[in-house]
Parts: structure tokens; sequence; C-alpha cells
């Protein structure tokens, strides 16, 4: 049917276009829930917050507390590791991105990062590798103690989770 | 043509043979002697209905407030959590008054750091509390009886209708024994006929599917509830808010259904329009 | 499939891949050249619809593994998390629930199509006796489906129904046991009716493949009952039969969307939706619709074991059905005495169906077992004796003969 020799298309070949249309949309639609049921469903989306009372990590402690599924580092750091990383030339990394873009206001000794290595997914070890941040044993990536990537394979820094002080003590992950 | 003529005369034969066995069988019931007269359960109007029916939010919110204060002193609803509230095609309150609505509970949460259990305002992701803690302390509270859990009483409840009337439910797309049940139980709280008691603590209900006593004292008495909209404060009213309200905890996704159904279908017969004119074509010059 | 293909694919590249492995030439003789008799009426689109519903099933059983918990803790729970919290969790239980109920439907439709048309006369009984295999496989999967829900019917029709095995003398409790894996309908059970309800699908699907390879060497029946004498009496499969399949199926799916998204809860039972509660049985035990007629021989019979000897009965004689039938004739066109009978046997079943449903005393007994004798007598006495005593109308020539007469009449 597809080689028919007339030169514009006859009431025929219109016919056999709309049905194949008609029912490649469908296909088409029908498609998207089954791909779909495999998104986050509605509990685990509404399971999606932490609340964590940070008051308690001392200077120089890393607290790892789960979110999403996934580690979440919160980590004090002491006076001495703030020095070295204010030293640090930012736009010389890999992903250059300031520490203070990576903290929040009044609490620029507390960072918070989520403990994924951007590599291929390992959890990196705290207070380990070159310089004194994070070292994931996996590859060998090496994070300062603003967990941004200085050496090894991974392309990116430790993101930072959305996150808000909901008082001064506690703070919300989420 | 011709094919569709002969498959019309085996679908008439068919026909033919599900109305015999339907004149057969309407005789049926009789042979049923001891069937006595069953529960009274009598057919509602119902806003959520029919392919086009939708739930009436507002009802909804009433039936909840009902849920809420008479209700759930009583009976658990383990899976609905408090983040349904806000779900589309639900009770439409917002996710600000579903979070002011979990805050009012208590959650016992942990362990913490110190290993100890602690209590907690309710989020949004914690789903409606329990009266009791388990099913053997509720059954204690109770002499015995369970109150059942009320997530699905919309849908797991429904009054044998006897006969064939079953035959037609597909046509009339009637789906609402759940909702009709709860209201006809919850509006049967009726003087025991004569000749008829109930021992101790048991309470006779004209609609009740398991025998005529009930252990549900009969919840609701008017002016209970206050409505903050106006409508009016009677049992009848109550009764047919909460019913609705648990069809819903039933079958939270009733609306989303009936809609996709609604565009899947009319897409199907348009496919099935066109399928039937390219099938003519086709075989248009062949003879069959 | 039969034969040697004369096809060469005619693009180069496909013609590498078949000069390799001739799947191309073995799915263009299948579903493109394979003649299909001209004469076949919509009764014939029931195959195609069941492919579908068994793809349909698939599919959807496989999505809601995803989601799913095989444990009696959980599994309740689990399936309510599907209703109300997975992405179109709804829809994918609905569809698999539902979709069991239309496989059902669809294949007592072919059944009975093969029963009115005589189909499994030869050479056609293996085709026959395969289909009858597939039946009993889908029967055991909608069993084991149905238990996974985890609700009173599922645990008490599980319970009911693997007792049917204590019937068997001497070495029926310990073969009850070996089924639960314990001394009750329990977790263990779950677990393996889950894993068996997983394997059982494809298993169906191996043996359609043979069905279908069967119905490719024997070519098709058709409503005269005659068989392909030339060319002339057949239409390539594509695109006559395939449009007129299509054309089916959509219907189909309009009639399943109807009932799953206006009244999913109508082919299921409201008990289902309580927890499974091993220490309270439901007032009125029923299985799901497609077993009520022989849930209804199983109780005619007042004997224990008698009982599961007619049922399983019941399907037993369905393999054997090639030989009861002496007449030579196929089509119940022709067969003026058969027709009358075979209706019967309609109205019998469906009798049954609705005798299966009600509560087992009284009047239905007595009805259940004058039903479940006839079925018996029917195929055991009447189809024996009919193909002597019938008198058949002359049937046609040809199928052509029977077209052209056909539309001459018009």
């Amino acid at each position: 049917m597809a080689t028919m020799d007339t030169a514009e298309p006859s009431r025929r070949d219109f016919l056999y276009i709309a049905t194949g249309a008609v029912a490649a949309v469908g296909a088409a639609a029908a498609v998207w829930p089954f791909v779909d049921q495999m998104n986050p469903d509605a509990s685990a989306l509404a399971l999606a917050s932490t609340e964590v009372d940070v008051s308690a990590v001392a200077p120089g402690q890393i607290v790892t507390v789960k979110w999403r599924g996934k580690p979440v580092f919160i980590r004090n750091r002491t006076p001495d590791e703030m020095k070295k990383l204010a030293a640090m030339d930012a736009k010389s990394l890999k992903d250059p991105e300031s520490d203070e873009a990576r903290v929040k206001k009044g609490h620029e000794n507390l960072l918070v990062v989520v403990g994924v290595c951007t590599h291929l997914g390992c959890v990196p070890l705290g207070h380990a590798g070159d310089f004194d941040g994070w070292f994931c044993p996996c590859h060998g990536s090496h994070y300062d103690a603003s967990g941004r990537i200085v050496q090894g394979p991974a392309p990116a820094n430790l993101p930072v989770p959305p996150y808000e002080y909901v008082s001064d003590k506690v703070v919300k992950i989420g | 043509m011709t094919m569709i003529l002969s498959g019309s005369k085996l679908g008439r034969a068919v026909g033919a043979a599900l109305l015999a066995m339907g004149l057969g069988f309407a005789a049926a019931p009789a042979m049923a002697s001891e069937a006595a007269h069953g529960p009274k359960v009598e057919m509602q109007s119902w806003s959520f209905a029919g392919p086009f029916g939708r739930f009436d939010k507002g009802q909804l919110q009433r039936g909840y407030k009902v849920y809420k204060e008479v209700c759930a002193s009583c009976h658990s609803m383990k899976l609905v959590a408090y983040r349904n509230l806000a779900d589309q095609g639900g009770p439409g309150f917002t996710l600000d008054q579903a979070k002011a609505l979990a805050a009012e509970i208590k959650v016992k949460d942990g362990p913490n750091d110190a290993g100890e259990m602690f209590e907690r305002a309710g989020r949004t992701s914690d789903r409606f509390p329990s009266p009791f803690a388990n099913d053997e302390a509720a059954r204690a509270g109770f002499g015995g009886a369970l109150p059942p859990d009320l997530s699905l009483i919309g849908k797991n409840r429904a009054a044998h209708r006897g006969g064939l009337s079953f035959m037609a439910d597909p046509f009339t797309l009637y789906a609402e024994a759940g909702p009709d049940y709860v209201y006809n139980l919850l509006t049967g709280y009726v003087d025991a006929p004569h000749g008829v008691t109930c021992d101790g603590a048991l309470q006779y209900n004209q609609s009740f599917i398991s025998g005529s006593c009930i252990a549900m004292p009969n919840p609701l008495s008017e002016g209970m509830v206050t409505y903050d909209d106006g409508t009016k404060a009677t049992v009848e009213q109550y009764a047919r808010d909460v019913a609705a309200f648990l069809m819903w905890t039933a079958e939270p996704k009733l609306e989303a259904r009936k809609s996709t159904g609604l565009k899947v279908i009319l897409f199907l017969i348009v496919l099935s329009g066109l399928l039937y004119l390219t099938k003519r074509k086709i075989w248009a010059n062949v003879a069959h | 499939m039969s034969g040697h293909s004369t096809y060469t694919p005619s693009n180069g590249f496909t013609r590498w891949i078949d000069e390799r492995l001739p799947i191309i030439r073995l799915s263009y003789d299948s579903f493109v050249a394979y003649p299909t008799p001209r004469n076949l009426n919509y009764w014939w689109t029931f195959g195609g619809i069941l492919s579908m519903m068994l793809v349909v099933q698939l599919i959807t059983g496989i999505v809601l593994v995803m989601h799913y918990t095989p444990n009696t803790a959980m599994a309740f729970a689990s399936v309510e998390h599907i209703m109300r919290d997975v992405n179109w969790g709804w829809l994918m239980r609905y569809m698999h629930a539902n979709g069991a109920s239309m496989f059902f439907i669809a294949v007592y439709i072919h059944i009975l199509r093969g029963m009115y048309y005589g189909s499994y006369k030869a050479p056609r009984e293996i085709l026959w006796i395969l289909g009858v295999v597939i039946f009993l496989l889908m029967m055991a999967t909608a069993f084991m489906g149905y238990v996974l829900p985890w609700g009173q019917m599922s645990f008490w029709g599980a319970t009911v129904i693997t007792n049917l095995f204590s019937a068997i003398p001497v070495i029926g409790d310990p073969i009850v046991i070996w089924l639960w894996g314990g001394f009750s309908v329990d977790n263990p059970t779950l677990n393996r009716f889950f894993s068996l309800h997983y394997l059982l699908p494809f298993v169906i699907a191996a043996v359609v493949a043979l069905h279908v390879w069967a119905l490719h060497v024997v070519g098709q029946n058709n409503p005269a009952g005659v068989e392909v004498k030339s060319e002339q009496d057949t239409v390539a499969f594509t695109p006559y039969a395939t449009l007129k399949d299509s054309f089916g199926m959509a219907v189909f799916l309009v009639f399943f969307c109807w009932f799953l998204f206006y009244t999913p809860n109508y082919m299921g039972h409201p008990d289902n939706y309580i927890e499974a509660n091993p220490m309270v049985t439901p007032a009125h035990i029923v299985p799901e619709w497609y077993f009520l007629p022989f849930y209804a021989i199983l109780r005619s019979v007042p004997d224990k074991l008698g009982g599961v000897i007619a049922m399983f009965g019941a399907i037993a004689v369905l393999f054997v059905l090639p030989w009861l039938d002496t007449s030579k004739v196929k089509s119940a066109r022709y067969r003026p005495l058969f027709k009358q009978f075979f209706w019967i046997l309609v109205i019998v079943g469906c009798g049954l169906g609705y005798l299966g449903s009600q509560p087992a005393e009284g009047g239905y007994v007595i009805a259940s077992r004058i039903l479940t004798a006839w079925y018996f007598f029917h195929f055991l006495v009447i189809l024996p004796v009919l193909g002597l005593v019938e008198k058949p109308k002359p049937v046609p020539e040809s199928i052509m003969a029977d077209v052209l007469a056909k539309n001459a009449a018009h």
C-alpha cells in the first residue's frame, strides 16, 4: 500500500495514515504510566526531610545522618581547619566554589554535605586524604574540609543538600 | 458485512441463552427458604457515583471532622496519612492545613542518640493515630469485640443483595455498596422488633450484615459535631458525610481513575472506529 | 512455520541476518504470508485478544512485583501501598486484577468457539490439547495470584483449595503439609505461591508458542468446518487477519476499560479488602467467578474425594473431547442437533457458575447435582451417540463455495 503511485494521497491512504497515527499516539501515551511507576512514590516524597540537632556536634567532629537513604555529613570545623581553607585558592580547583558559598551565614563553621563521592557513589572517609577532608577509598578522590574535590577522578564537589536552620540548634535537611 | 451477520447470529443465540438462564434463576431465590428478611440497606445518591463522579470536597472535610471527633476514638485508620488530606482528588485541605492537623497529634519516635524513644509533634508523613496500641488492647477495651480498621471499610463491606441484580451492575455502574452500607448502618439503630433481644452490651441494628445485634453502640447523635459551613448537624447528615469520607479513604484515587478512564475509553472508541473503517476498506474487494 | 519457505528478504541487511538466523523468514511466513481461511468470523479474533491479554498480564505483573512484598506481615499493606502511593499504582493493580477476569472471559469464548465449530477434530487434536493445558496453567496461575494480596478471600481460598489434596487417600495429608510448608497456609505458602505465580505465566507463554506452532502446521479451522483445499480459499494473514484482529482487540479493550476504570471491584470480592485473619473464616467463601462452575461441581458431590475427582474430571474430559465426538462434520452449522446441545451446555455452564456463588444448601445443591450430571452426560454420552444418530446438513464443497453461496443469498 505504501508504494502506490498516485500523485496526491487518496482517501484510502489518508485513512491508513490516520489509523496508524492514532494507534501510535495511543501506544505512546500508554507507555507513560509504566515508566512513571518507577519514579519515587508519594510516601517516599513525603519522607524527604530530616531534622537534626547540630548543637551536639563538637568542633572537629563529623556526624553522619541519613537523608533520602543517603549519608549526609555534618562537620563542625575547627578554627585551624577554617584557616587552612581560607588560605586555599578556590579558583584553582577542579570545581571552583568558595567555602562561604557552601555554608549558611552565621554558621560558617558548620558544613553540611551529601556523603556520596561524585565519582561513582562510594561513601568517602572523614578526616582522611591529603587535604584532611575526605578520602574516597574506591578510586582515590581527595576532598578538602569543605568537601571540595582537590585531587582524584571525582568531577565535582560533594553536593550541599537543601537545608535550613529551623532554630539555632536544629537543622532541617530537605 | 456478512461476517458480522454470522457473528451476530451467534450473538443472538448467546443473548437468548443468557435470557433463558435469567428466567430459570429468577425463581432461584425462592429456593433459599431460610433467607428471612435480610439487613435493610437502601441505596443512596452520591456525588462520586457514575462515570463522571467526583468527591464533594466540603462533604469530605465534614466527614473527616466526624471521623476525627467520633469514630477515631475507637477505630484505627492505619493506611491513611495526614499528607493524603492535601492530595489531589481528596478533601481539598491545603498542605499547611494538613501540617496543622498533623501537628495536633503526638507521635512516638526514636530511638534517639541515647537509645531512648521520645515524643514529637506529628508530621504530614505520619499516619492517622490508632486509639489502641494493638488489637488485643482494643478487644480488651470492648468486651472482646474489635472495632475494625476504617481505612478500607468503604470497600470491604457490602450487603448481599441476592437474585440477579448483580447482572445489571456493569451497566448501571453501581459501585457504592460500601458507602451505602456505612450510611445505613449508622442510621440503622432502631428499636428491636418484637421477639428480637440483644445480649448485654449489644444493640439492635436493622442494617447490620453479620446478625441483628452489633457491638458498636449507636455512635451518632444530633448536634454532637459542630459543622463550620452551616450544614445541618443531623445524624443523617453525619452518617452521609462520614460514609463519603470513608469511601475516599478506601479509594483515594477514584477521581483520577474516572477521569483517566473517560479519556482512555473515548480514545479507544475512536481507534476502534478507524480500525473498522480500515478493515472494511481492505476487505472491500475480497469475498468473505 | 510448516514447509519450506520461498521468502527472501528484499534488503541486503535483512538478508544477511536471515541467512544466519531465519527469524525474518519465520516471522514473515507466520504473520504475513500465512494463509488464513477467508470466511473467519469475529469469534476467531479471540486468539489475538488472548495473546494481547497475556502480554498485559505479564507487563502489569512485572510492574507490580517492583512494589509488592511477599511476606504475610507486609503483603496486604504493600498492595495498598501500590493502590495509594505508587505513581499509577492503582492503574497497574486494577489492570492486573481485572485483566485476569478479561483473560478468562476471552478464553471461555475461545474454548466455546472451538467447541461450536469442532476445532478440536482431526487434524487439530494436539492443538486442542495444548489449549486445555494452557487453560489449566491459567487456572493455577490465577489461583496463586489471588492469594498474593493476602486478604481474607486470599487466605481462605488458599486454605480450601490446598485442602482439596487432602482428599487423596493415604498421602493426602503429607501432600497438603508439603504444599503449605507448614501446618497451615502461612508465610512459606505465600512465598512459594509468589514464586510460582511469577514462573507460570512464562510457562503459559511457552505453551502458547507450541499452540501457535501447531496451529500453523494444521492451519485454522473455519466456520464452514471444511479444510482449505486451494489457495482460493485463503487470504494472507497480513493485512486481512491483522486488521480484523486489531479491530477485535480494540473493541475488547473498550470492554476491558469499562470495568477497569468504572467498576474495578465488580468482579472481586469485598472481603479481600480485609487483611487475612487465620482465626476468622468469612461467612461465604467463594472463589473468583471463573472458577465458580468447577466449584459448583466440587460441592455437588457429597463425598470429599468424589467431589475432587468430579472437579478435576470436568477438566480432564476436555482432554479426550476429540475422541468423544464421533461426528465427521466439524461445524455446528451443519449439525442441527449438536447445535442445540451445545447451547444447552453453555446454559448449564452458566447455571453451574451461578450455583457456585450460592450457599451450598437446599435447592441449590439439588440443582448443582442435576447440572453436574448433565455436564458429564453431554461429554460422555451425548457427544459419542450424536455422531452416530444425527443426520448432518450438506457441508459445502470448499470454503470459497461457502462464501460464494452466502454472498449469492444476499
